[in-house]
């Protein structure tokens, strides 16, 4: 497929450019394969200074187009240079609405042109082939290719592990991908369980997904697991191996919890299928707890309703409130703080192992394992071990990607997979964030910025489903990486937060429904003012840095944010600037 | 047991049971937990001790804080008593003697509503000010001063005597500030046309453009009737602002409202018989419904654990959250009519008491930013509420009386506040703690500031003879009270507010650390403005130093003789300024995610004086400042590290929940 057959008009003089909060501009839109350029220099030839709109297209969701020879429906502002450009007899808007939530709209002179623009963005936006996506295509020259992909290999983590316990070791069983398809080639398993045994838990978990370590809680050697289901079936099937891999997690007469992320009807109705739960006759040191949690259709759709709620103006705060309350969103990240808290007050409090698992361990499994490890682990709250924990837990870990975040919450195309499981992690954390204003290492910058990514990116961090897909792209050597650009110091410096200070212990958050807000900064980033909540953000940052300037070597201070764990060695490549 | 007036006398014959012990203190968070202790009926407290040899934590309540006492089914381990409090608290005890539950009871059923003011608390509160700080503390906050300092009297505005010994209307002030056009005869004329003789006055003026906000009751005005006095009065207003054609009648009910009180001869204006007003309608809904939409939203914060939807629907349905963005529009809509249009507006409800007031306020804020710092903060209050007769008593329930006149006026106005506060962040010289505290007093009848229903009734009381004044408590403890990211230069603090209006809705959020203030694990663990407060105060404390040392290099350097030994003795010094967040951990506990059982311990928030360990029920003893208040250290107990940070940080209590239950068996019940 070549880009220029589905670009039919390449560039449009005359355009207008409008997004809420900001004046109308007037220019030149072109379009290429990836981007939208809306230039305020007719004819410019690429100067970067005049370039008002640099849009990749993969950012869109929905393109909405009127043509009329008298003007489209009102916009909520009043904007009084329609009036000069709806004498001309057919004059089209395009309304794009994009994966980032921002809405933006582009009033195209002549009916043709609007409907070409249209289309191609259309066309160019839905390209499902990861290989013609703009990671492959994006050459920064001051970045390198390969650097950031192994900044934090599970070896890493594993050597952590290793040097505090024998009791695990790191497998390459499924090096070639053939054992499971979603897994890294290294996974860390107990140190007991031979190879063969794993082969055959593997084919007693739906996908492959066998018991693997997801954390080690230094305080008290406990661990957390994730797999999938196991694959019990209508007929009660049994898995010796299976039930071998995890005695060896608990020693002696210890009891662990398997957290199901599913109702127990749920996961007991999964037999019909093929699944199923940890019956307690095969696994007697093993509790289990149900938790169930959204995933799928019903998230995206309270996603989808959520982002209907802030964006309709025409609601009343009592409306405003039942709205929000039926998009159910708020009640799915207390779901999920809730059910990491239990993982996390399983492992800190009750010292007990810990297996989470849903159905195919990809989605609200990882959810819960990956904010238990903010609660828990403060090495998770830095800026790196953040960086770290996304790798391992989300990316490395198979979580699909690709077919999550394929849509946001704007998009007419019929969902297939997606699914804002990433996002309302990012959420959950934001209110971790927001209850201990000084534990995290980064801002809520950085959040927003992992949300935009997730759904479109010039980076490769988050394209494919799975690390084997990874592999067959080429991601690793074709594309940068996500991590090697915010790890230049300039990003970095950006994304921290300004009162970090290094908190060990274990930050239990409140879940209570008083205690969980909508978080403004995303799901009304395009909707309110910002301009005086920034202001504030600024004047906290001039407090702490005046005071960080203020004293000679004030040598009192313990708070020691802007160096990297060391844990994590930084790669730093150049000072490369986004386009 | 020392007694140190009259008064308290008097209340001790009401103490039935003057203690009690093995009393259990139920931890509504979580059921499994609670204290016991002793409880101690005073003439003023209910004090709760707990047993705990170590901490002997105490928690104060005082009697006018006691909203209703409920004694509910004896159950096996005794009878529960539940005390709600007008500022969101709630105890509840367990008292093992069905007969001395009883006691207590109708104890404090009477000790809560007293009956006369000499039984209310300020005036047995002694904070140990000699005289002369008293009456200094009483003139912290004058209102000429700040007729003065918005530009009145002047060409247009003069001070009149006319309400001299409340001749003409009871609930005014003696000073009240009209148009130089209206006279004696037009005020007397006017009042006689309006409920309660509340007559047109001047709240606020804004001395760019001359253009006003007044206030007043309703006019008399039934199906048709007129007053020219009341017309010329009006005229007189418009005059005073020489630019305009035209005054903006504001009136805060829901038309429907407005218009029932015609057929009862009150009413609105008819734009027909006033020449040059533009008539409008803001519909805040009265005190009754406001009270029923308190009552229904703390409804859903004393669920047990609700679900998201059950809080969300709650809230909702509550329609507080309507009703105060309705009493914010109305004082937008002010106050862009003053700063925008340059018109003049007279605002009115029924009375002219609790909507007009509030909307007034709001106005003022959004218009000049000195009401947005500490000082200006108290004279609004002063100017718009306890000087226009406000009815404290009736609305706050000081004393005993009609359930029906208590509503919760200015609560809504303090929270309206808070909302801007959310909105703009660096406008207001306090923070939320200033808001807290001050709702707190009004209520606790610890200051004679907001006792009485009238100027009348205070100066008959002589309040400034016998209480102190609340603002200059504040006032004093002002570092409490600092808002770090206020700046005076900043932009932010610098003319008119000029909140979103559309959309807005979700602008307006529940207020979390008011009305579940004292469930302390529902709050953010860490608290950003003690410490940016600290820090600010750090920065500039080693500004100073620095300074200091500059000009003594520079001293030193001009004479030549290099004296470095003293000035590394002055580094040494330097460095111990550090913050002192060595601890910089972070004790709290989690919540119960297992079930509906929490584990999450919230600790009273009230405390006694800490020092003293040993309770000794004098007057004297009683803590000065604020003993049921969450102040500072307590505020943040859960969190160890905040009372190093915060300025005042005094000492914290060790909390007695780190990590001992980890053995709860509530896990492997599930």
């Amino acid at each position: 497929m070549e880009f220029a057959e589905l670009i039919k008009t390449a560039k449009v003089e005359n355009v207008q450019l409008s997004c809420p909060g900001l004046p109308p501009i007037k220019g030149t839109l072109c379009i290429t394969s990836h981007h939208l350029l809306l230039s305020s220099q007719p004819g410019g030839n690429g100067e970067p200074g005049t370039v008002e709109l640099w849009l990749l297209i993969r950012n869109v969701d929905a393109v909405e187009k009127s043509v009329q020879s008298l003007g489209w429906y009102q916009s909520s502002r009043t904007n009084s240079s329609h009036q000069d450009t709806r004498v001309a007899s057919s004059l089209g808007t395009i309304t794009l609405k994009c994966k980032d939530l921002k809405v933006l709209q582009l009033e195209i002179p002549g009916m043709e042109e609007c409907l070409n623009i249209a289309s191609s963005t259309e066309a160019l936006s839905s390209v499902d082939s990861v290989m013609m996506m703009y990671p492959f295509f994006y050459r920064p020259q001051s970045m390198k290719l390969k650097d950031g992909w192994q900044l934090y290999p599970l070896q890493h983590y594993y050597q952590q592990i290793a040097s505090e316990t024998g009791a695990w070791r790191l497998s390459c069983v499924n090096g070639d991908f053939t054992i499971c398809s979603s897994y890294p080639p290294a996974v860390i398993v107990p140190a007991a369980v031979d190879d063969n045994v794993l082969k055959k838990a593997a084919r007693f978990r739906q996908g492959g997904r066998f018991p693997v370590l997801s954390y080690y809680h230094k305080k008290n050697g406990t661990v957390m697991l994730r797999s999938s289901q196991p694959l019990i079936g209508p007929n009660r099937k049994r898995c010796q191996e299976d039930e071998l891999l995890l005695s060896a997690v608990l020693d002696g007469g210890e009891r662990g919890f398997v957290i199901d992320t599913r109702s127990a009807q749920a996961a007991k109705q999964a037999r019909m299928m093929g699944g199923g739960t940890e019956p307690k006759s095969s696994y007697p040191r093993w509790k289990r707890l149900h938790r169930p949690l959204e995933r799928g259709r019903p998230l995206q759709e309270s996603f989808i309703k959520l982002v209907e709620a802030c964006n309709d103006t025409s609601l009343s705060v009592d409306r405003w409130l039942s709205k929000l309350e039926s998009s159910k969103w708020l009640a799915h990240v207390k779901g999920a703080l809730s059910t990491a808290c239990l993982a996390a007050q399983c492992m800190e409090r009750e010292e007990a192992c810990v297996l989470v698992h849903g159905a195919e361990g990809t989605d609200t499994t990882l959810l819960v394992t990956a904010l238990a490890q903010v609660i828990l682990d403060p090495d998770c709250r830095t800026l790196a071990g953040f960086q770290g924990l996304l790798e391992r837990e989300w990316i490395e870990a198979g979580h699909p990607f690709h077919f999550r975040y394929a849509h946001s919450a704007y998009s007419h195309a019929r969902l297939k997979q997606e699914a804002p499981i990433f996002l309302l992690f990012l959420d959950c954390v934001w209110q971790l964030g927001r209850q201990f204003p000084f534990s995290l290492q980064f801002s809520e910058r950085l959040l927003l910025m992992l949300f935009e990514h997730t759904y479109a990116s010039c980076y490769g961090t988050f394209l494919c489903n799975s690390e084997k897909e990874r592999c067959l792209c080429e991601v690793k050597e074709k594309t940068h990486s996500l991590w090697s650009w915010l790890n230049q110091p300039s990003e970095w410096k950006k994304h921290l937060n300004p009162l970090y200070t290094y908190n060990a212990l274990v930050i239990w958050p409140s879940v209570e429904p008083q205690s969980l807000q909508l978080w403004q900064g995303l799901f009304l980033r395009w909707i309110r003012s910002s301009q005086y909540l920034d202001e504030a953000w600024a004047e906290v940052q001039r407090l702490v840095t005046s005071h960080e300037d203020a004293p000679e070597e004030s040598a009192g201070h313990t708070r020691c944010h802007s160096q990297p764990d060391a844990a994590y060695p930084l790669t730093i490549t150049g000072t490369a600037n986004e386009g | 047991m020392r007694l140190s007036s009259g008064s308290c006398l008097d209340a001790m014959e009401h103490i039935r049971m003057p203690k009690v012990e093995n009393v259990r203190l139920i931890d509504r968070i979580s059921s499994r937990k609670a204290a016991l202790g002793t409880l101690y009926l005073t003439a003023t407290h209910v004090i709760f001790v707990e047993n705990m040899s170590e901490t002997r934590k105490e928690t104060w309540i005082l009697h006018s804080q006691i909203s209703s006492i409920e004694k509910q089914a004896t159950t096996a381990t005794g009878c529960p008593l539940l005390i709600r409090c007008k500022n969101f608290q709630i105890i509840q005890l367990i008292i093992p003697q069905e007969r001395d539950c009883h006691d207590v009871y109708i104890s404090l059923i009477r000790l809560a509503r007293p009956v006369k003011y000499e039984e209310l608390y300020c005036f047995s509160f002694n904070p140990k000010l000699d005289k002369e700080e008293r009456e200094k503390g009483w003139k912290l906050v004058g209102l000429s001063e700040e007729y003065n300092r918005m530009g009145v009297p002047n060409n247009y505005w003069q001070i009149s005597d006319v309400n001299r010994d409340y001749q003409v209307c009871d609930s005014y002030p003696t000073e009240v500030y009209v148009p130089k056009s209206a006279t004696a005869h037009i005020i007397v004329g006017s009042s006689k046309f309006r409920s309660r003789r509340r007559f047109p006055a001047l709240s606020y003026y804004c001395k760019d453009n001359n253009a006003s906000i007044c206030r007043s009751s309703q006019p008399l005005s039934g199906f048709s009737a007129r007053c020219l006095e009341d017309e010329q009065m009006l005229q007189a207003i418009r005059k005073a602002n020489p630019g305009s054609n035209f005054i903006y009648v504001v009136d805060t009910r829901p038309k429907l409202n407005a218009m029932a009180n015609r057929a009862a001869g009150k009413g609105y204006e008819n734009e027909d018989n006033y020449s040059n007003i533009k008539f409008q309608f803001i519909g805040i809904e009265n005190i009754h419904v406001m009270r029923s939409s308190l009552q229904k939203m703390l409804e859903v914060c004393e669920l047990k654990s609700p679900s998201m939807n059950d809080f969300l629907w709650g809230l909702e349905s509550s329609g507080w959250l309507k009703h105060i963005k309705a009493i914010m529009d109305a004082g937008i809509f002010i106050a862009k009519a003053v700063a925008e249009e340059g018109i003049s507006v007279l605002v009115h409800c029924s009375d002219g008491w609790d909507r007009t007031a509030q909307v007034c306020s709001v106005a003022s804020l959004l218009l000049d930013p000195f009401y947005r710092t500490m000082k200006g903060f108290m004279v609004l209050i002063e100017k718009d509420w306890v000087s226009f007769g406000h009815k404290f008593n009736h609305r706050y329930g000081n004393l005993d009386g009609d359930p029906k006149e208590i509503s919760p006026v200015i609560d809504q106005f303090i929270e309206c506040v808070w909302q801007l506060m959310e909105q703009f962040p660096c406008a207001f010289e306090f923070n939320e703690r200033f808001l807290i505290h001050i709702q707190h007093h009004i209520y606790s009848c610890q200051f004679g500031n907001f006792l009485c229903n009238t100027q009348k009734e205070r100066r008959e009381l002589k309040i400034q003879e016998r209480t102190y004044s609340l603002w200059a408590h504040l006032w004093k403890n002002r570092a409490d009270y600092m808002n770090p990211l206020y700046r005076e230069d900043h932009s932010q603090t610098q003319g008119t507010l000029r909140p979103q209006t559309a959309p807005c809705n979700f602008l307006y959020k529940f207020w979390s650390g008011m009305y579940t203030r004292f469930e302390k694990g529902m709050h953010p663990r860490q608290s950003v403005t003690d410490y940016l407060m600290a820090v600010k105060e750090e920065t500039q404390q080693l500004e100073e130093e620095l300074e200091v040392l500059e000009q003594r290099l520079a001293d030193l350097k001009k004479v030549q003789s290099n004296n470095r030994k003293e000035n590394s003795k002055q580094q040494d010094q330097n460095t111990h300024l550090g913050l002192s967040a060595s601890n910089n951990s972070i004790a709290n506990t989690p919540q119960d995610y297992i079930n509906n059982v929490k584990s999450f311990p919230s600790r009273s928030p009230s405390q006694g004086d800490e020092e003293d360990s040993a309770l000794i029920l004098t007057q004297d003893n009683l803590k000065s400042s604020d003993p049921d208040l969450s102040a500072n250290s307590d505020q943040e107990s859960g969190v160890e590290d905040l009372s190093c940070r915060s300025p005042s940080g005094g000492g914290c209590l060790p909390s007695e929940d780190s990590g001992k239950d980890s053995d709860e068996a509530v896990f492997l019940t599930v």
